[in-house]
């Protein structure tokens, strides 16, 4: 009998409308493997009650056998969300002690298209508190394993929804990125994700940490995959200010892999010393393969991509440090002290609730913004962010996409860089960028290292070329199966 | 750079966090770290650039401003650790 937990969604798609699966079945399938794994891998923060899941299943079923003409285009099919987006009716955590029992009375407009297309939420996946991590580390509610390898990390923040997506629990995940949330654990776990151009996706209804910097986006195990889901998640929103009305391509993929004719930059400040020698040769052989399919590959500079760090870790915390500052034990969460007074309360609550690298940032955040600091810091880097946009247009006036590895190691092992937070941030040097930059980005898998852990390429385009990635990526993973590999998980 | 104590204490107060002696201890080291990491930035001559503040480059969409429904009082309130008469209630603001 066909393993309903290791089709592609289109497949998935196919049998469900002949009938040779029924959702029902299908999330049963997934439901049993969540079951079994789970203990082992944690992905999920808060899970979906079955019963809740498999109704939605069977009204998936009676739909697809009544006389729907058009079913939507994800009936029937399980995905999870990751628990920084709002679902009506399940708590909403960010992977933080102060939110621990927030219900949210209403569903983000990225989650809510995907359930109007028909998809069943099984649950609320594992994430670094407040989106701010690269390992799940940071989560209040423990770290989320790697499947491919208990003892190392699955990357961050958006772990949970790519360990569950590389572990088949469910086919596909939403994530976010808002400094590499999606990619770096799309590299970590072997799957595929889309970092989209900011402004494609709504961010209504997500917890907000990084607000010029936030974005929604889709984790699956293959472009095609991804490119399905993505269509019905992009699009303008009236109630994000930021979503953009730039109308929706069809995402339509090629059916043969050929690249003639397009111009791939490859940028020399993403081969530096010091990444694995494994993640460098993995991405030139993808190139190399790249090149094969037609394409023409174009060294270029991206000169200022060394400051990306910088300008992000100032930028970033000064955004979280207005964002956080809701948390105040007023209108949501748990409230601590205030015996001497509202001021005691503020200090004590926030203190106590937020984990350590949450409150690490806000500091950095408020010393960057405060006065007497600003210009130097959060004005310097505004500046500096100027010039790594402008490092992407005109690279994009030479090439149609750019090339580069998505981190500079495979996989680290917990604990790793717990104890020195500047080498945990220097995990995040090639995702930075996009994210500063506005562009989207999509990473899929490219090879494993001696140890057997996935290495992830990022393809970057220039805004609202989520399409032209699509279509390369696409390209590329018919010619290639390394996202067709699965983890031996049998703990 | 070294941060001291009291400007870590002084930070801590403007984001209302309360810390423990060690965590000032820690921040106090790490945030040095991290600001003398970004002090690389004045490497660069940003003299003639422009800060961007967003990614966003045409005026952003605003909607039209009409009434609608919105949200319930009581689905607001439903979240708060203490509430009384409709509103959110909070520990005394001035004086004790």
């Amino acid at each position: 009998m066909t393993d309903l937990t290791k089709l592609s969604l289109a497949e998935t798609h196919r049998m469900l409308l002949t009938g040779d699966c029924t959702s029902r079945e299908l999330v049963q399938a997934h439901l049993k493997r969540i079951e079994e794994l789970e203990p082992s891998l944690h992905t999920f923060i808060t899970r979906r009650s079955p019963e809740l899941a498999l109704a939605d299943a069977d009204a998936a079923d009676g739909q697809l056998q009544g006389i729907v003409s058009n079913p939507p285009g994800l009936i029937g099919i399980p995905l999870a969300v990751k628990d920084v987006l709002s679902l009506a009716g399940m708590r909403c955590t960010s992977g933080s002690r102060i939110l621990e029992n927030f219900s949210p009375p209403f569903t983000a407009t990225a989650v809510q298209r995907l359930i109007d297309a028909g998809a069943i939420p099984l649950g609320k996946t594992n994430t670094d508190e407040f989106a701010m991590g690269s390992s799940t580390e940071n989560s209040a509610y423990g770290p989320t394993r790697n499947p491919w390898n208990l003892a190392h990390v699955p990357g961050g923040s958006s772990g949970g929804s790519a360990a569950a997506v590389a572990a088949r629990l469910v086919p596909f995940a939403m994530a976010t990125d808002t400094g590499g949330s999606v990619r770096q654990p799309c590299a970590f776990c072997g799957v595929t994700g889309i970092k989209p151009t900011y402004g494609r996706t709504s961010r209504y209804g997500l917890v907000a940490y990084g607000s010029s910097l936030d974005t929604v986006g889709v984790i699956a195990r293959s472009v095609a995959d991804v490119a399905m889901v993505f269509q019905h998640m992009a699009g303008y929103d009236p109630l994000d200010a930021t979503s953009r009305q730039v109308a929706v391509p069809e995402y339509a993929l090629p059916g043969s892999p050929d690249l003639s004719g397009l111009q791939i930059g490859v940028p020399e400040e993403y081969f530096i010393e010091g990444i694995q020698p494994e993640v460098e040769s993995a991405v030139r052989a993808a190139i190399i393969q790249m090149e094969a399919l037609g394409a023409v590959t174009i060294p270029i500079r991206l000169p200022h991509t060394e400051y990306a760090l910088p300008v992000y870790y100032l930028i970033a915390p000064a955004e979280a440090s207005a964002n956080l500052a809701r948390y105040d034990g007023v209108r949501f969460g748990p409230r601590m002290g205030g015996e001497s007074g509202i001021w005691e309360m503020f200090t004590q609550t926030r203190g106590r609730k937020f984990g350590p690298e949450v409150k690490r940032r806000i500091m950095l955040g408020t010393y960057a913004l405060s006065a007497g600091y600003y210009e130097a810091y959060y004005g310097k880097a505004q500046k500096v962010r100027t010039l790594i946009k402008r490092d992407f247009d005109q690279a994009f006036e030479q090439v149609d996409l750019i090339a580069a590895p998505v981190t500079p190691t495979t996989a680290f092992k917990f604990g790793e860089h717990t104890d020195d937070p500047l080498a945990m941030y220097l995990q995040d040097i090639f995702t930075l960028p996009a994210n500063l930059a506005g562009i989207p980005a999509l990473a899929l898998p490219v090879g494993y290292d001696k140890n057997g852990l996935p290495v992830g390429m990022q393809l970057m385009g220039p805004n609202f070329s989520e399409d032209l990635l699509f279509r390369v990526g696409h390209a590329y993973q018919l010619e290639s199966a390394w996202h067709t590999r699965w983890p031996e998980v049998n703990f | 750079m070294k941060l001291s104590i009291k400007e870590v204490e002084h930070i801590a107060w403007l984001a209302r966090l309360d810390l423990t002696e060690e965590e000032k201890q820690l921040y106090a080291e790490q945030l040095s770290e991290i600001l003398d990491y970004a002090a690389r930035l004045d490497d660069i001559d940003t003299t003639h650039i422009l800060p961007t503040a967003s990614v966003l480059i045409e005026s952003q969409s605003l909607r039209e401003d009409e009434p609608r429904p919105g949200l319930s009082r009581d689905d607001l309130l439903k979240n708060a650790p203490e509430t009384r008469d409709g509103q959110f209630k909070v520990p005394p603001v001035l004086g004790n």
